[in-house]
């Protein structure tokens, strides 16, 4: 066994918190896409013509979902019993958290992706 | 006591002599309703919840037969309005919601082998808090004056007095009172999901259906209280005439739209999951099969949790919201159907990869998802903005939302009912009563709601009491009419059904042969919950363990005793169900129910402007919640710990984030910062909506000055608070007190410097919506600050009378977290009324 530094992903403490860190993203993804429009609509009357607040913002939603996606995916393979993870071991709940989060991510993913299409399509306030 | 002990039958008749003696529902005439064991409670719920439903039924089989022919005279248009909104109004808010709650209190304690949830007594002023709040709704109609506007109760049809009588404030503090009751019940579930599994129970053994009740008592923390906001802003108006609505002085009547439909939306989640949530009970059992993909219903709970909150703007798609806006909750309305789907086809999947037993509740099952399906179809289309334009306000979306609604909660309920019935009543329903209400329900269901849709797209509004000839729907409209009488003779069939239950023979124990913990109860006899609690080491225990049910009833796992003949069960940790304490349960008392009355007193009085009544009746509640807490809480234990069985000592006392109460606190927290956050929602939402807000006029009200002095103040007692939690905990009592007296003056002060500001500055809040939610933010938070003083004081009175000390400490670490939100609020508050006009 080497003495190596624990990677990112062991590092990190799997709780009932962890499992909603993707849906909160595409949570605050949402309101802030909310916000925005209706802010920009509100107050300016159009948003910009680039509006690059707006893909930074997804942008950094996405990444943090991915990133968060990829944390729970090697947390999802630590070893230990073959599946299903259903019996009551440290390791088993570790991974069904995981593995949820994981579901998880992907799910907030195409979420934000949703959230995101209109602005291709749609320019202006009315 | 070892598990050689158990061996000896003498004991194990003692211990259950003793148990049953704790554990004894009070006798007689009167004392019987003091009960507050989840069986008899949850029985109530239940049965109120399923009488409301029937009540609500009625109306619409009155509507049905108004609009069965054309330019019918049946009921008059006033009437006819009353019935529409008051059949909307009880099967949402006395029936579907309690229903969920009322069916959780029920089987929780049994899915989870605990005895009871943590707070027997909360459940119990839940259901009086229902009882009375619901009574006092429903019968409006007897007096001609129930509310009348439709049940999102839209201004300003409802907030002009001239416009709206006595049902719009019946509607408004009648259901707000039964509010109080759901976050009570998301209370007790939340906890008790976390905190009271049997130990071993770890995360991923849960059952399916805590999962979902988790999942489900959080979105009402954060989907009832912005309702809860709105009400507060909607009785404002009608009762003092502060303009939150009324756009001729600076209000938004789409104000109300945004925080009724961010309670709405998520609402419709908050009746569906509990009731798939059976299913996933149910499907397994039948399947004879574990349940495929367990983490994917995590991911679809939790999933469909969170979209539910980005969906309420696609019922305002005709407001006139930019198109922008619209898109972005047309794209999550799009979105929530992924994990809908999911979750339907993990039944599916369990039910391929199973042997399947056609039973009654497989077929109610099968139905409601093929209702539920069609409902939801309907649902992605009037997600799409342009078709929600055409179809808005129809009957083609009441034909959606009563597909969505039958299919996805009352039939499951009904799947339910013939499940469980044998579980709570020791009997089972009759299979062929039960097929024969199926098949009525599903064929009146359909013939009732399809043609709706046509009749819809034909142009037939929703609402109308009656509707002409010439528009060529009255066969559509017949059918329905005979749909919804052939539906309520499903209905019959069922209250039939279980009519005759008392007269059939006992059925067995766990006669479904399901592998969960629920099924160990013993209906009838015993009140205990469960004999010991067991060591889980799979998700389907009585399949999966050796021996199982004989180990639990021989009392050989944990906690087989009441030695002090006190009522207890075990709390264990979060993740992975270490045991960490056994709590004392609050046992049969009046309390629950009188403190109800009082509070009920403070609406019921508001509703007919007997303000000195109402007050009397708030302080009487408060009364009674300070004898309840001082006589039912943070009792200090005869001994520190006592052994649970297999050698575990576990201690008889917690504080902290380890405690239920800590937890309660933290959780009534969240619910009612959210209702503060619906509050601030409405501050910038008028800033948004004006091109001078706040008005030129008062442009400097109510100024810096006193705002910031409230803060300041507001943070010294947060501060204050917390210095006097460690020095209590170090030991040092006398400077706790002394800090606790400080922060209780430190909260008065800021309370009071909140509500000079706009005082000082004269702001008249019948003026204008600007000075109107200043005041109401101030006052809010004002209000907070005294509460949070008499929370000081009663933690300062329990260390003065030795309740409380520096090793037994819950109060004072409970108190805190109050103090932590009243901090943020305070924050909040006073930079928004203060520094915002500043920088704006």
């Amino acid at each position: 066994m080497t003495n190596r530094r624990p990677r990112l992903y062991e590092r990190l403490r799997v709780t009932l918190w962890t499992l909603i860190v993707p849906p909160t993203l595409w949570a605050g993804h949402f309101l802030f896409s909310y916000l925005w429009a209706a802010i920009s609509c509100a107050k300016a009357g159009e948003f910009a013509t680039f509006p690059w607040l707006f893909v930074a913002g997804t942008v950094i939603a996405l990444l943090l979902i991915a990133l968060a996606g990829w944390v729970a995916w090697h947390q999802a393979r630590i070893p230990g019993d073959a599946p299903p993870h259903q019996d009551s071991t440290g390791v088993d709940r570790l991974r069904f958290i995981a593995k949820s989060t994981l579901l998880l991510a992907g799910l907030s993913f195409v979420a934000v992706l949703y959230t995101a299409l209109p602005v291709v399509f749609l320019g202006d306030c009315r | 006591m070892s598990l050689h002990e158990q061996d000896d039958p003498e004991l194990r008749r003692a211990q259950e002599e003793r148990l049953r003696a704790v554990w004894a529902s009070p006798k007689g005439l009167f004392l019987k309703w003091t009960d507050t064991n989840n069986d008899a409670v949850g029985a109530w719920y239940t049965l109120t919840a399923f009488g409301f439903m029937l009540f609500a039924g009625v109306l619409a089989l009155l509507m049905r037969t108004q609009l069965a022919v054309p330019e019918n005279d049946f009921v008059e248009a006033g009437t006819f309005n009353q019935l529409f909104t008051l059949h909307g109004s009880m099967m949402m808010f006395l029936f579907a919601v309690p229903m969920f709650e009322a069916v959780a209190i029920l089987l929780l304690p049994q899915l989870l082998g605990a005895r009871d949830l943590p707070f027997p007594r909360l459940s119990a002023f839940g259901y009086w808090s229902f009882l009375l709040g619901g009574v006092f709704v429903s019968g409006s109609i007897f007096f001609d004056a129930a509310p009348d506007g439709g049940w999102f109760m839209y201004p300003p049809l409802t907030t002009r007095t001239d416009l709206s009588g006595l049902g719009a404030d019946i509607w408004m503090l009648g259901l707000s009172f039964i509010e109080v009751s759901s976050v009570a019940a998301a209370v007790e579930l939340i906890v008790g999901v976390l905190k009271c599994r049997p130990p071993g129970m770890r995360l991923n053994l849960m059952p399916l259906y805590a999962w979902y009740i988790l999942v489900v008592a959080v979105m009402i923390l954060f989907a009832f209280p912005p309702l809860i906001a709105g009400d507060v802003l909607f009785e404002m108006e009608r009762l003092l005439n502060w303009p939150f609505f009324d756009a001729s002085r600076g209000g938004d009547p789409l104000l109300w739209q945004h925080l009724f439909w961010i309670f709405g939306h998520p609402e419709v989640y908050i009746v569906f999951l509990p009731s798939i949530a059976l299913f996933a009970m149910l499907v397994p059992t039948f399947s004879q099969r574990h349940v495929l993909g367990y983490p994917w219903i995590v991911l679809a709970a939790v999933g469909t949790a969170f979209l539910s909150f980005g969906l309420w703007v696609h019922h305002m798609f005709t407001t006139g919201l930019p198109k922008i806006s619209l898109a972005f909750f047309s794209a999550a309305s799009e979105a929530v159907a992924i994990p809908t789907a999911v979750q339907i086809f993990v039944f599916i999947a369990t039910m391929w990869a199973g042997r399947v037993i056609w039973s009654t509740p497989m077929l109610y099952a099968a139905g409601s998802l093929a209702i539920f399906v069609i409902g939801g179809l309907t649902g992605v289309m009037v997600a799409v903005a342009p078709f929600d334009w055409q179809a808005h306000d129809t009957y083609f979306v009441v034909a959606h939302l009563h597909y969505v609604l039958i299919g996805g909660t009352l039939m499951p309920l009904f799947a339910g009912l013939y499940y469980y019935w044998p579980l709570i009543t020791g009997k089972t329903l009759s299979d062929r009563l039960g097929r024969i209400a199926f098949w009525l329900l599903f064929i009146g269901a359909n013939l009732t709601f399809f043609p709706m849709h046509i009749s819809g797209l034909e142009g037939m509004p929703r609402r109308v009491f009656t509707y002409p000839a010439e528009l060529g729907i009255d066969a559509l409209n017949l059918a329905s009419s005979i749909g919804a009488f052939v539906f309520a003779a499903g209905v019959a069939v069922i209250c039939l059904d279980i009519a005759l239950s008392p007269r059939r023979p006992l059925a067995a124990r766990n006669p479904w042969n399901a592998g969960t913990l629920e099924w160990l109860a013993h209906p009838q006899d015993e009140h205990w919950g469960i004999r010991s609690i067991p060591l889980i080491e799979s998700r389907y225990p009585i399949w999966d363990q050796p021996d199982f049910i004989r180990k639990v009833d021989e009392g050989r796992y944990f906690l087989p005793d009441a030695e002090e003949g006190r009522r207890e069960t075990i709390v264990t940790s979060v993740l992975d169900a270490r045991p960490l304490a056994v709590i004392r349960l609050g046992t049969p008392s009046w309390k629950p129910m009188l403190t109800a009355i009082a509070l009920g007193g403070v609406f019921i009085f508001t509703t007919y402007h007997l303000y000195w009544l109402a007050l009397v009746s708030g302080v009487l509640t408060l009364a009674m919640v300070l004898w309840w807490l001082w006589t039912g809480t943070a009792e200090i234990p005869e001994r520190d710990c006592k052994p649970v069985g297999h050698g575990i000592e576990l201690p008889l006392y917690m504080s902290g984030t380890a405690s239920p109460g800590w937890w309660a606190m933290f959780i009534t927290m969240m619910a009612d910062a959210t209702a503060f956050s619906g509050l601030v929602f409405g501050y910038y939402f008028f800033w948004t909506r004006h091109e001078d807000f706040p008005p030129d006029a008062l442009a400097h009200a109510p100024g810096v000055f006193w705002p910031m002095v409230a803060l300041a103040l507001g943070v010294l007692a947060w501060l204050l608070a917390i210095t006097a939690r460690e020095s209590n905990a170090k030991g040092r009592v006398g400077v706790a007190r002394a800090l606790l007296m400080l922060a209780i003056g430190a909260c008065l002060a800021s309370g009071a410097a909140g509500v000079a500001g706009p005082w000082t500055s004269g702001m008249a809040p019948e003026s204008h919506s600007y000075p109107a939610i200043v005041w109401t933010l101030s006052i809010w938070t004002a209000a907070h600050a005294a509460i949070g003083a008499i929370m000081l004081g009663y933690a300062l009175a329990r260390s003065l009378a030795g309740r409380m000390t520096p090793r037994y400490d819950a109060e004072i670490r409970n108190v805190t977290v109050y103090m932590h939100f009243l901090a943020l609020t305070t924050v909040v508050t006073y930079a928004t009324t203060g520094l915002f006009p500043e920088v704006s």
